[in-house]
């Protein structure tokens, strides 16, 4: 059965060149395939620092562990705001493609007050925890879980700064090939760092043990 | 204002690199004066410093190597002569704190700066041209990625003018490298030089892998592509995923020696046991990144100077894939003596053994390559020869020590120092050799000359065997490395031998200078007009010497494997008339690498002294220079198609005459 559909299929579309034999690709092609590629080695970085923290997990040093110091419900605001941002900077994308600058700069504007309150958020967190002499030098646990989750708001931060350039961008120079790439980029960026946040709260702040 | 900088960072009271620097100094102000006289800074400027062709990027690279060789060998020279002197009650003319700086440095520079910028400034040059395209996929990165590692080899070449450099081995293991144990700022130089050539390095794996991946010539499929585009591949691939480990290893440390954290200290739950592990999962694929690419230049070298296709092209392939996957999984190796138990020990063990199967499979294709084919004796397949004899003693001494028994008696003894030599001189150094004399016509229009570049290859072949077998024969009888001084005189004569060893490999380092001097002096005798010297194979071949900007002015139609062999076959029969060439956008020369580059330099400098305000500055202006560049509207030029045309019919003609 399922051969005669083949050659059937095979008649009707003559054996075109294989992808692989078809010459350079195009620029967005090739710039987004370059951009994949930075961000699997950024999921490297957070590979060795999520190894780090797995080895020092449990090196709390006298010091109190992740159960003491972790509120749940604050994280899971804070991972709310995140993956809502993940959900409208798509939107963004959407508005970007149809070349609707109205419908950009709105979803934008939306991410990034969203990606800023995760910021906020975190950083309350980290005052809380230094504030109380917890921070990082307590222990080898709070060095690998600064080191980690601030990473991880650091890439935030470097994208929230970069949203805004972007936007800048777009009212300078419109929606033009050049724009419109390092717009796609910006938000494989920013979901790579919710799929980044997602092993963050699974292994950090639910795998939080005594 | 200036933070832990003073006066007293500069070497005063230490002759040897005082004299060091001040020959340096009148050097580098020599030459500068010299380009200023001969007005040759606009030329500079506009065609090699802001150039954005990956051609011109490579050269960089490779220039950059050489001049680091004569850096990592002289403290090598220093290290052998120190040895051959300092037996029993006499002390040597080098004091411990100043010996542990040179092994240091030797090691960081000759790996980061001549090993990686060589075989990186080798992809560079080649990789597009035997794809058959114009320019790798991010010509601008490119430049900042070369940058980058220029920016990395002054901070390091600083620490000598300015503090010290790191004591700690070349990779600064914890916790001696923490700030309990070495507080000064060598480790500092040390890791910042690194983490900014190392963002350079990776830079260039992305781009280099996407260039594979996605810029190929019409019809050159994966299994069309030369041998060398397939082990480049596996090495940028080596270098995306590995290069990160390194970056975020050395950022713990560096959050350990800055702000107090605890990641490898020995108080506060640190583990430096992590440390070791995380280095060297990202260290093992870094042996694999310098070797694949020089695997390729002897699959390219041997295959053209037999006159043949290389042997088991798939099984080459297949090899070299097989070695970048298992790369990953034999980091144990490198510390069986930790004690992570026998069955750990026992696995890493067989791991390392499995990857002399594909490297064995290299060799007896690259034999069978050669069997039944009419070899040319060039140099290139001198050091391809050379290189199979030295690599396969190197390689089975490297299966020795991962009997993890054996390793317990070997570990950190002289009989691996001679190891790591034997497959790295043997290997990567042969390999960049080589491929330097097999493409250099090809950048610059003229042949090296060849009795010279003979010479130099019996220089290292006979300095590497005399200056490395004694040591395996000094590790066996107990002598480690990192050793200033020993007290059995037993030793002595041995060391001497070594240091006779290094002192021919000296003489093939100033051959290969005078060779470069007497080549381009004679350079109209050695022109190559056809721009296919050696009767090549691959695509480079088919065009001019040196290329054009743009490479190809046409993109040449692929149909198979060895694309310009087959295409000189059929050449007579077929000629399709005048082709039609096209106008062409290639990419404007930046100074942005340069820029960014001038700023990593501030940022490194100030963060190693900890003048805050100036890396604010460095930092700041870094990402100034990046975001004006993104504003940047210009970027590619047109070639009109009368330039291409003409350039094309005139190469046509001298190769037509010949």
């Amino acid at each position: 059965m399922s051969t005669t559909i083949d050659v059937t299929t095979a008649e009707r579309h003559p054996p075109a060149v294989p992808l692989s034999e078809q010459g350079p690709a195009p620029k967005r092609i090739v710039a987004t395939f370059g951009f994949w590629l930075f961000l699997l080695s950024d999921i490297i970085i957070f590979g060795a620092l999520f190894a780090a923290y797995a080895v020092l997990g449990g090196a709390t040093n006298g010091g109190p562990s992740g159960i003491d110091l972790f509120d749940r419900r604050h994280v899971l605001i804070e991972t709310g705001c995140l993956l809502a941002s993940s959900f409208t900077c798509g939107m963004m994308i959407i508005g970007t493609e149809a070349r609707s600058v109205a419908a950009t700069y709105f979803w934008a504007l939306v991410t990034f007050v969203l990606g800023l309150s995760f910021l906020w958020l975190e950083g309350s967190e980290f005052a809380d925890m230094v504030g109380k002499g917890f921070g990082p030098s307590r222990s080898a646990f709070l060095s690998s879980f600064f080191a980690l989750v601030g990473t991880h708001g650091l890439h935030v931060s470097v994208g929230l700064g970069w949203l805004l350039l972007m936007l800048a961008q777009v009212g300078t120079l419109g929606f033009r090939p050049m724009v419109m790439r390092r717009m796609l980029c910006f938000s494989l960026f920013w979901h790579a760092l919710d799929i980044v946040w997602i092993g963050v709260f699974t292994i950090v702040y639910l795998g939080a043990s005594r | 204002m200036f933070g832990k900088l003073t006066w007293a960072a500069i070497p005063f009271n230490e002759p040897i690199p005082l004299i060091t620097v001040g020959v340096l100094i009148v050097g580098i102000v020599g030459m500068l004066t010299l380009i200023t006289v001969k007005g040759w800074w606009p030329y500079l400027w506009r065609e090699w410093i802001t150039s954005t062709d990956h051609k011109r990027i490579g050269v960089m690279y490779v220039i950059l190597a050489l001049v680091m060789l004569l850096r990592g060998f002289a403290d090598a020279l220093m290290m052998r002569s120190q040895l051959a002197l300092a037996a029993g009650h006499a002390a040597g003319y080098l004091p411990p704190d100043h010996y542990n700086q040179i092994f240091s440095a030797h090691g960081t520079i000759m790996i980061f700066f001549v090993g990686m910028a060589f075989v990186i400034g080798l992809m560079n040059f080649a990789l597009p041209l035997q794809l058959g395209v114009r320019d790798v996929a991010f010509p601008v990165l490119n430049s900042v990625s070369f940058w980058l590692t220029a920016a990395g080899v002054l901070l390091v070449n600083v620490s000598l003018a300015v503090g010290e450099f790191s004591r700690t081995g070349w990779l600064a293991y914890p916790p001696l490298s923490e700030l309990a144990y070495s507080p000064g700022v060598g480790v500092d130089y040390y890791l910042w030089s690194l983490q900014i050539s190392g963002l350079g390095t990776l830079l260039s794996g992305i781009n280099l892998t996407t260039t594979i991946l996605k810029l190929r010539a019409p019809g050159m499929g994966y299994g069309r592509m030369p041998v060398f585009c397939w082990t480049a591949l596996a090495s940028n691939l080596l270098i995306v995923a590995a290069f990160p480990i390194l970056t975020a290893t050395f950022a713990m440390l560096l959050l350990d020696r800055y702000v107090g954290f605890h990641f490898f200290t020995n108080d506060g739950g640190g583990n430096p046991m992590m440390y070791i592990n995380l280095i060297w999962g990202w260290g093992h694929p870094e042996v694999y990144i310098l070797i694949l690419p020089a695997f390729g230049v002897f699959s390219e070298v041997i295959a053209t100077f037999s006159g043949k296709p290389l042997f088991g092209y798939r099984s080459m392939v297949m090899a070299t894939m097989a070695i970048c996957v298992l790369s990953f999984m034999v980091w144990l190796h490198h510390f069986f003596t930790m004690g992570a138990g026998a069955n750990v020990n026992a696995f890493f063990g067989i791991a390392t053994m499995i990857i002399a199967v594909p490297t064995g499979v290299k060799i007896f294709n690259w034999l069978f390559t050669m069997y039944g084919g009419s070899i040319r004796f060039t140099t290139p397949i001198y050091w391809a020869i050379g290189f199979m004899v030295t690599f396969v003693i190197g390689g089975m001494t490297g299966v020795l020590m991962a009997i993890p028994p054996a390793d317990f008696v070997l570990h950190n003894s002289l009989f691996l120092i001679a190891h790591f030599h034997n497959v790295i001189i043997g290997g990567v150094l042969f390999g960049a050799m080589a491929g330097y004399t097999y493409w250099f016509p090809k950048a610059f229009g003229f042949k090296l000359h060849e009795g010279l570049g003979k010479a130099v290859f019996w220089c290292w072949f006979i300095g590497f065997y005399l200056a490395f077998m004694p040591l395996y024969g000094l590790g066996l009888m107990g002598a480690t490395r990192r050793m200033q001084h020993y007290s059995d005189a037993g030793w002595q004569p041995l060391m001497i031998v070594a240091l006779g060893g290094a002192l021919v490999i000296l003489l093939g380092i100033g051959l290969t200078a005078l060779q470069l001097l007497v080549s381009i002096r004679s350079r109209q005798r050695r022109v190559d007009l056809t721009g296919d010297p050696w009767n090549g194979r691959t695509l480079e071949w088919s065009i001019s010497s040196p290329p054009p900007v743009w490479n190809f002015g046409l993109l040449p139609q692929v149909a198979g494997p060895d694309a310009f062999w087959s295409r000189k076959r059929e050449a007579a029969s077929a000629d399709s008339g005048a082709p039609l060439y096209e106008a062409l956008e290639v990419p404007k020369g930046t100074p942005l690498g340069f820029v960014v580059a001038f700023f990593a330099v501030i940022f490194g400098f100030s963060m190693i002294w900890h003048i805050w305000w100036l890396a604010l500055v460095g930092l700041i202006g870094g990402v100034i220079a990046c975001i004006r560049h993104a504003w940047r509207t210009d970027l590619e030029e047109e070639v009109p198609v009368a330039t291409i045309q003409a350039h094309e019919e005139s190469q046509r003609m001298r190769a037509a005459r010949l």
